[in-house]
């Protein structure tokens, strides 16, 4: 049966079986015995449903599941969700990388039999090899050297457990940290670790602040720590403006919502310095110089205010101001010299009228145009946090007498004069006088002069309104901020900053507000990023774009988004048992503890400040000394906290006639106020101080985020390193105690959990076999959609591997065993905790004062950390971990600042669930991964709808708003992890989050707030222009600007390193790749075979010439921090000047040893860049500064640093 | 007239992002095995760019596809008279330079080193020979311009651009670049079916997907040689060659092929279409610039009463006549003339369209600062950075007005929908680019649904396989139902 095609005698069409019954060889491929649904336990946001084909109980392949609940009507499905690199999961299960058994460092190992050999109990033997630092330098030495032997689970959980009860005993609980990232992407597996460590009092490392994907603008203007659209809502905007975000590479199943909306009318502009991949799709690509970008929305929002605001009064702009920004604000104004400086906002407080007010110095005002006198509306910090409840809301309402109010933007129609007060101009090292409406007010304390939040903008932004001052003239005047300054800085065009401004605009006006930035760690990444940011944000606020289906900013970096934070977090940080956990930010113990502090001077060299400091401003000197005087005001957390060991500080106390918690911690407070109690970090290299014990699990802290890698290696692994960078801190530092040698090799021990071997467990001392995503029970969730999934077995764990859940109950079950003898009995340990988010310390410091130099009274609390006492069971620490504690069925839930009852959820768990009994108590069990992942879907508010009804109500009480109708349509649904399982189940509506998603609406970020009027968690309890705390004045940061990037020469990359050869310098960009989540995938098989086998340097064709290097040339790239060996992809898309390694490689493949550096092996990308802080985001205490784990904090800047390349003379392996 | 049915497929890249998801959902299930771990049935490429096989469009170099000859039609270098010669060596055959050495790494070493004085690293090391390797060329080695000095410049589709031109496609302002995926085409007129001596490679009737029996091939390659498109590859392993099968075994099941389910920019589309073979030979003897509408030309209208007729006499059935009449690929191709063959000069007729890409506008930075080149707020489809000439080359032969047609309609249903959603653009100026493209209002939505909203159901469309009757003609349905599945698995064996 075959026939000719057409008149074609050579094709024949063939339908005949016989001849295609071989097809069945194709057919049997195909075949398969199973498909589970899981995820990839990955920080890419990306949270795809995937289905798992098992055949002949090998897992094949992956492919994407489709079946994700439809959204509402007229916006494309999620369908397929997963990237090239999800889809090569697979081949890790069976992969040569694969970690399938414990190992242990050789080393480590044969030193480990003589000390059992000397010492029956494996504590004092962990004990005699300690004492040992020859011995101790011996195996530390030998890490990332290879040697490993395989082992056996009940050998390597002695010897951690060994060494857990001896680091506690001798230097304290808060000398064993954990490090695991973004707990969104496998919840329960994060948990796991977290879990063991705060039930032993140990530290928990952040990571959206270390890995530098917070973005500290958010709670500068928001008091979020990131909430934005999910990425189905991007197809609202109708115009997206994309900067520092590669949506190609990171977000890759998400950028059909963008490329689709384009073709639904939607513009797109894509702001890169090189022409990446997303430029590819974009109408108009604007090839800004590197960092500018806080350059270009400065002009963008000179243009949007002058012609929108000013001259045209587009009233949906201004209404939106108005109502729902801190615009309308009352701020002082302070004479300066001749003139007049901007200070803080106008307390109500300070009024005659207000004096009662509780808490009126958290409260602000607005000037009422129909009473014509200064008015306090609700919502602010102060109505947040005091006794009467029901004034927390945005209501245009006076808080003491209820009437109306219409707040004045401007005085600029009515005022008492005119006050030329000083703006500072960064960009020239210069100031500018300029003229502002201002009227006078009657205090208790005198007459002060005030102007609005938005008059003073219109001036910082050089609007010229006929007022005197020195204004620009025109676009074309080159005075802050113009599109023509713009210009200089940008690189574009001053037309097309013009035309972009005037299109935003338009668009914003036409659809109220439906403009979108989508930006990410581009921007994020660079140390002036939270300027970048705001002027960004600045422009959607202006144009009312925030709080709206299709407008906002649109951060994605770091999947930080854990839906159901509520109960997870409770058992995540064991706070089901206790309450005070240690929650360290990372950046800070990283820079502080490898040393880096060492490395630099000053940040006056290279962060541009005003001039003119006050004694004693955080404005000037070294950043760790910003840092002591963080910790010892509460701002920050800081651990190893004291210079003594806690549990040996309680027991003292107790041994001083401390009978109660209370006694305990008051012992403590008088004895760090004599100062016999040190802080940890007033002296960081002193033996006593260091950091002990460190747990790595899911992520790979001694490479993809270890940045400074080599200082890593240096002082805590005690290995080789390839930095040659010196002591230069020597003599810049007031506030640590100086070594003359800096120590190397701090830490004892180092366990790693992985699938592979990726360079954290190449450089650890144990390798524990993980389960991978494929043979686990976890769930996961997103910002980028607003589905929850679980990670589910497509087979059970292989060879020897273990889930990070079971792992982790391993080690704790060895732990309790071994704690029988040496702690037989409870012990009462005091926790220093900073002062939080959330809670009434947000209005604990009007001023920046510090105790320690007698200038407030030490209270802990308020002015110093908060002081609180655990009581630990470290013998039971297994059955408390497996148990579902008790605290939290009294306390109840919240996160965010919200609070909901769950005891008859708990109870009704106790009594038809899987429980535990032991000391004669029962409670819900959580043994098993999956009755974790139920615990928490049966208590958490987006996955239990009578629970979000109740946080709601709670939440009404607050507010005085209507709210549960948010809840009602849904109160009956209940999630439980099998129907998950079955399919994608989307969040429910929660006052812990800020959009909303009734009957399939997309999530847009503070839709809740504007259209319920419930306030931003800020001071005024509005969206922030304004950031009027005392560090921000002093750093010139209250208003939005423009500061330069640091200055190479001044920045401390390449103050030693010699240039030979033919080299050039060029700064060093590492955003997110394509072929690799961070580090994982990047050693995959796939990804190396697409790409080109190395993680190579992007360099421009030119560049490339000048210096002789062809494309895939090996190159050798290096400063003061360490050394790369690669090779170089050269290409026209790069511009001159920069070059790119994609984040990150691992240095386990590939990699050859460096000629410049002894010959050495080479390091990865973050061998070349090392931590810097920015002092003023380490402020606290106040609104919305105020720390919570990963939501305030420095981050871990990294992009402003230069290298050095050149052609790489030889090649040795 | 000869009416029959054929898988057409459709891919957007103006959606495209280059993940190579659909590269790696492939060899997952195909290509994983020894003999074929340099094989990429689907892979992804950078344009402009060299390709994988380097350099694949040269036919200069490798004398695939068909051309025309005193009138007649033959394949360019390897026709059934003239395999004997080339058998022992063929000089226009790919060799692995030409592709690239696949190699892996000495994993192994990072947790079985012994303790030395410095960090070990898995060396790469070839999967041919087992040695240490310079990794000099990968399947996707020039992706996202990388080596642009090298590899873009070496395109040959821009060897007959202006020089100032093809210079300034390379300058920072003016640069850009699009993604090519390539899969078979399962072409009407495969040259690679032409050229097997052995009659291993067929055309299955029902669906036109091409394949390569694995019992009857004896590794002549002249298919490798013929393909112009590289799109069937040697096995070493097997000695048998293999190419995309289209998913026939998930196609015959529902399902979308593998590549089209995992495509994440959703940029693919498949249906089928009916189409007329008694016009094929003359077709693919016109002139290049007839060659798109010759190829349109022979796809015929499924809603058409005659076409029904003459489709139910050649034994179509009813479920494949309804599933061509929703096939979204006949829009795309057809009915909307959005969508053009890669390389129609080859004339081979490939069954993937694509519809070419909007670019972002050019910019000028002659007065030191850049500068975009449009006062408008999309800008016109000539102000784009890859100059319409060379889409052309790619997508039309040579004939720029069919891109630039294309174009033109994407952009008019972007300002209607602009128009709709926002009002910025008014009515007069949508109508006037509609009018410009050809385009009527009704079409701008359909469009705009079928780009923007579809779901994977109205993506792909896949037609009836109504198995139970091909295996009836062996053996009874039942009957196979009760056994199917029993029995050894083996692969075929060499030479076989």
């Amino acid at each position: 049966m075959s026939s000719n095609n057409g008149k074609n005698p050579w094709i024949q069409d063939t339908v005949e079986p016989e001849t295609r019954a071989w097809e069945e060889f194709y057919r049997n491929r195909w075949q398969h015995d199973k498909v589970v649904r899981s995820t990839h336990g990955v920080n890419c946001t990306g949270s795809c449903s995937w289905n798992i084909h098992v055949k002949d109980g090998i897992v094949t392949w992956e492919m994407q599941a489709l079946d994700y609940p439809r959204l509402e009507a007229g916006i494309p499905p999620y369908e397929p969700r997963g990237c090239q690199r999800g889809i090569s999961y697979s081949w890790y299960l069976y992969s040569p990388l694969r970690v399938k058994y414990p190992y242990m460092r050789g080393a480590l190992m044969d030193l480990w039999k003589e000390a059992k050999a000397q010492h029956d109990d494996p504590v004092d033997a962990w004990k005699w090899l300690m004492a040992d630092p020859e011995k101790r330098a011996r195996y530390q030495r030998a890490r990332g050297k290879g040697g490993f032997r395989r082992t056996s689970w009940d050998s390597v959980t002695e010897l951690i457990s060994a060494s857990a009860v001896h680091t506690i005993k001798d230097h304290g609980p808060d000398r064993i940290a954990g490090f695991s990232p973004i707990p969104a992407m496998s919840m329960l597996s994060y948990a796991a670790g977290s879990r063991m460590l705060q039930l032993m009092g140990g530290i928990s490392l952040s990571f959206y602040d270390w890995y530098c994907d917070l973005p500290n603008a958010s709670p500068e203007v928001w008091g979020e720590q990131t909430d934005v659209n999910e990425s189905a809502d991007w197809y609202h905007a109708k115009f997206l403006a994309v900067m520092g975000s590669n949506l190609n590479m990171t977000r890759t199943p998400d950028v059909p919502f963008a490329s689709q909306a384009r073709a639904n009318g939607t513009k797109m502009v894509v702001f890169a310095p090189d022409f990446n991949q997303v430029a590819k799709y974009a109408d108009e690509w604007i090839p800004l110089n590197a960092g500018q970008d806080g350059a270009w929305w400065m002009a963008v929002n000179h243009v949007i205010l002058k012609e929108y605001h000013h001259e045209q009064q587009e009233p949906f702009f201004l209404d939106y101001t108005k109502k729902f920004t801190d615009a309308p604000f009352l701020v002082e104004l302070k004479p300066k010299g001749d003139g007049w400086e901007a200070g803080q906002m106008l307390r109500a407080g300070r009024l005659e009228g207000y004096a009662d007010e509780e808490h009126g110095e958290w409260k602000f005002l607005q000037w009422d145009k129909n009473d014509g006198r200064p008015k306090m509306p609700m919502g602010s910090s102060g109505h947040r946090w005091q006794d009467k409840k029901g004034q927390w809301n945005m209501k245009p309402e006076d808080g003491k007498d209820g009437s109306p109010i219409d707040a004045e933007l401007t005085f600029l129609a009515e005022h008492a004069k005119v006050a030329m007060v000083r703006f500072d101009d960064f960009a020239d090292g210069a100031d500018v006088r300029r003229g502002v409406p201002v009227r006078t007010i009657q205090t208790t304390d005198g007459e002060v002069t005030v102007a609005t939040v938005y008059d003073l903008l219109m001036a910082q932004y050089g609007v010229p309104r006929g007022l005197v001052g020195e204004y620009p003239e025109s676009y074309d005047d080159e005075t802050v901020y113009t599109p023509a300054w713009a210009e200089k800085y940008t690189g574009i065009d001053r037309q097309t900053i013009i035309r972009f401004s005037r299109e935003w605009a338009s668009t914003a006006m036409h659809t109220k507000g439906k403009c979108t930035v989508i930006i990410g760690a581009g921007i994020n990444h660079w140390y002036h990023a939270n300027l970048m940011y705001r002027a960004a944000i600045h422009a959607l606020m202006f144009c009312g774009c925030v709080g709206t289906n299709g407008g906002g900013l649109a951060h994605y970096v770091g999947q930080e988004k854990l839906a159901p934070m509520e109960p997870w977090s409770n058992i995540a940080f064991a706070k089901d048992w206790i309450p005070a956990s240690r929650l360290q930010n990372a950046p800070s113990w990283h820079y502080v503890n490898s040393d880096q502090w060492r490395y630099e001077r000053s940040f006056r060299d290279y962060h541009t400040v005003p001039e003119d400091q006050p004694e004693g401003s955080l404005a000037n000197g070294h950043t760790i000394d910003a840092n002591v005087r963080a910790v010892r005001c509460g701002w920050l957390p800081f651990y190893p906290q004291f210079d003594q060991n806690s549990i040996d500080l309680a027991r003292e106390a107790q041994e001083s006639g401390a009978t109660s918690d209370e006694e305990i911690a008051a012992y403590t407070k008088d004895k760090l106020v004599s100062r016999d109690l040190k802080f940890s970090i007033e002296d960081p290299d002193a033996e006593e101080n260091w950091p002990r014990l460190w747990f790595i699990w899911r992520g790979n802290a001694l490479m993809s985020s270890a940045k400074g890698h080599e200082y890593f290696l240096d002082h805590y692994l005690g290995t080789h390193h390839n930095n040659i960078s010196k002591d230069l801190a020597e003599g810049q530092v007031n506030e640590v105690k100086w070594h003359e040698k800096a120590p190397s090799g701090k830490m004892d021990l180092i366990v790693d959990l992985n699938f592979r071997m990726d360079t954290s467990a190449l450089y650890s001392d144990i390798v524990l076999p993980a389960a991978t995503w494929y043979e686990k029970a976890d769930l996961n969730s997103t910002d980028m959609h607003s589905f929850i999934h679980p990670l589910a077995a497509a087979v059970p764990p292989c060879w020897e591997s273990k889930s990070d859940w079971d792992i982790f109950k391993v080690i704790a079950k060895s732990f309790s065993a071994m704690s029988e003898k040496h702690f037989p009995d409870t012990v009462k340990d005091v926790v220093a905790v900073p002062l939080a988010h959330d809670t009434p310390a947000e209005i604990a410091q009007t001023d920046m004062l510090d105790w320690t130099k007698g200038e407030c009274e030490p209270i802990p609390g308020k002015t110093m950390p908060g002081l609180k006492v655990a009581t630990r069971d470290f013998k039971n620490l297994y059955q408390r971990y497996i148990s579902l504690g008790p605290v939290i069925r009294k306390a109840g839930l919240g996160a965010h600042g919200t609070h909901y009852e769950i005891e008859d959820h708990y109870d009704e768990m106790t009594t038809s669930g899987p429980t535990q009994t032991w000391d004669g108590n029962t409670y819900p069990s959580i043994e098993d991964a999956t009755e974790a992942c139920d615990a928490v879907l049966k208590l958490a508010t987006v996955t239990n709808g009578e629970l979000a009804y109740r946080s709601y109500k709670n939440m009404e009480e607050k507010t005085g708003l209507h709210l549960t109708d948010l809840a009602e349509p849904m109160r009956g649904v209940r999630m439980s992890y099998r129907d998950l399982q079955a399919q994608p189940r989307r969040l429910l509506n929660s006052p812990m989050w800020s959009g909303l998603t009734t009957d399939g609406r997309a999530y847009a970020p503070f839709t809740y707030n504007r259209e319920k009027l419930v306030p931003w968690r800020t001071l005024t309890g509005r969206q922030h222009f304004y950031l009027d705390h005392p560090g921000y004045l002093q750093f010139g940061e209250h208003l939005p600007t423009y500061k330069p990037k640091p200055r190479p020469d001044a920045y401390s990359d390449l103050e030693f390193s010699e240039e030979v050869g033919p080299t050039l310098q060029l700064n060093y960009l590492t955003p997110h790749g394509k072929w690799h989540i961070h580090s994982t995938y990047g050693d995959n098989h796939r990804m190396t075979t697409l790409s080109r086998g190395v993680e190579p340097f992007w360099i421009n064709d030119k560049d490339a010439a000048s210096i002789d290097i062809n494309d895939n040339d090996w190159v050798e790239v290096h400063n003061d921090h360490g050394v790369v060996v690669t090779r170089a992809a050269v290409s026209a898309r790069i511009p001159r000047g920069i070059c790119i390694i994609y984040h990150s490689p691992e240095r386990t493949y590939s990699v050859p040893k460096s000629p410049l550096r002894g010959k050495k092996r080479a390091g990865g990308h973050n061998s070349l860049v090392r931590t810097r802080l920015k002092p003023n985001l380490m402020v606290g205490g106040y609104g919305q500064f105020t720390y919570h784990f990963n939501y305030w904090g420095p981050t871990g800047c990294n992009r402003d640093t230069h290298i050095l390349v050149r052609k790489c003379p030889e090649l040795i392996w | 007239m000869d009416v029959r049915s054929q898988i057409a497929m459709v891919f957007h890249l103006d959606k495209c992002i280059g993940c190579h998801t659909c590269s790696v959902a492939c060899k997952n299930i195909w290509t994983d095995r020894p003999g074929t771990e340099y094989m990429w049935w689907n892979n992804v490429e950078t344009k402009p760019g060299t390709g994988y096989p380097t350099k694949w469009e040269d036919q200069e170099r490798y004398k695939g596809g068909w051309e025309v000859k005193d009138g007649k039609l033959r394949l360019r270098a390897t026709g059934k008279g003239r395999i004997i010669p080339n058998i022992f060596h063929n000089p226009s055959m790919p060799s692995m330079d030409d592709y690239y050495e696949p190699w892996t790494y000495k994993y192994d070493d990072l947790i079985n080193a012994p303790e030395g004085d410095d960090q070990p690293t898995a060396r790469p090391i070839s999967m041919v020979t087992g040695d240490y390797i310079d990794i000099e060329a990968g399947p996707n080695w020039d992706d996202d311009l990388g080596g642009s000095p090298v590899y873009a410049e070496n395109d040959i589709n821009l060897e007959e651009l202006p020089e100032h031109i093809r210079q300034q496609m390379f300058e920072i302002e003016r640069l850009a670049f699009f993604y090519v995926p390539r899969i078979c085409n399962h072409c009407l007129n495969p040259s690679c079916v032409a050229s097997c001596p052995s009659g291993a490679l067929y055309k299955r009737g029902e669906d036109g997907v091409v394949l390569l029996n694995q019992e009857r091939c004896r590794a002549w390659r002249s298919c490798v040689s013929a393909c112009p498109y590289k799109k069937t590859y040697y096995n070493w392993s097997t000695g048998k060659s293999e190419k995309c099968i289209a998913c026939f075994p998930r196609l015959e099941s529902g399902q979308a092929p593998a590549c089209f389910h995992s495509c994440v920019g959703r940029i693919r589309y498949l249906g089928n279409v009916l189409y007329d073979a008694d016009l094929m030979v003359e077709a693919a003897k016109r002139p290049d610039h007839e060659l798109v509408d010759a190829h349109r030309g022979m796809i015929l209208d499924p809603n058409d009463p005659h076409v029904i007729a003459a489709a139910k006499e050649n034994g179509i059935s009813d479920g494949i006549i309804e599933s061509a009449q929703k096939s979204p690929a006949y829009q795309f191709a057809k009915v909307w003339k959005l969508a053009l063959p890669l390389h129609a000069e080859f004339r081979t007729f490939p069954m993937l369209f694509y519809v070419p890409p909007l670019m972002p506008v050019i910019a000028n930075a002659e007065s030191g600062s850049v500068r975009n080149e449009t006062e408008d707020l999309f800008a016109d489809v000539e102000q784009a950075r890859v100059p319409i000439q060379y889409m052309g080359k790619l997508f039309a032969a040579g004939n720029d007005g069919k891109v630039r047609y294309a174009l033109r309609k994407q952009y008019a249903v972007r300002m209607w929908r602009r128009h709709v959603t926002v009002g910025d653009v008014d009515r007069a100026t949508a109508d006037r680019a509609l009018a410009e493209a050809d385009c009527s209002v009704e079409e701008a939505e359909a469009i705009y649904q079928l780009t923007s909203l579809a779901d994977m159901d109205q993506r792909v469309v896949v037609p009836p396989a109504q198995r139970e009757m091909a295996i009836e003609m062996l053996e009874d349905p039942l009957d196979f139902k009760k056994s199917t599945g029993f029995g050894f698995r083996a692969a075929p064996a060499r030479g076989g």
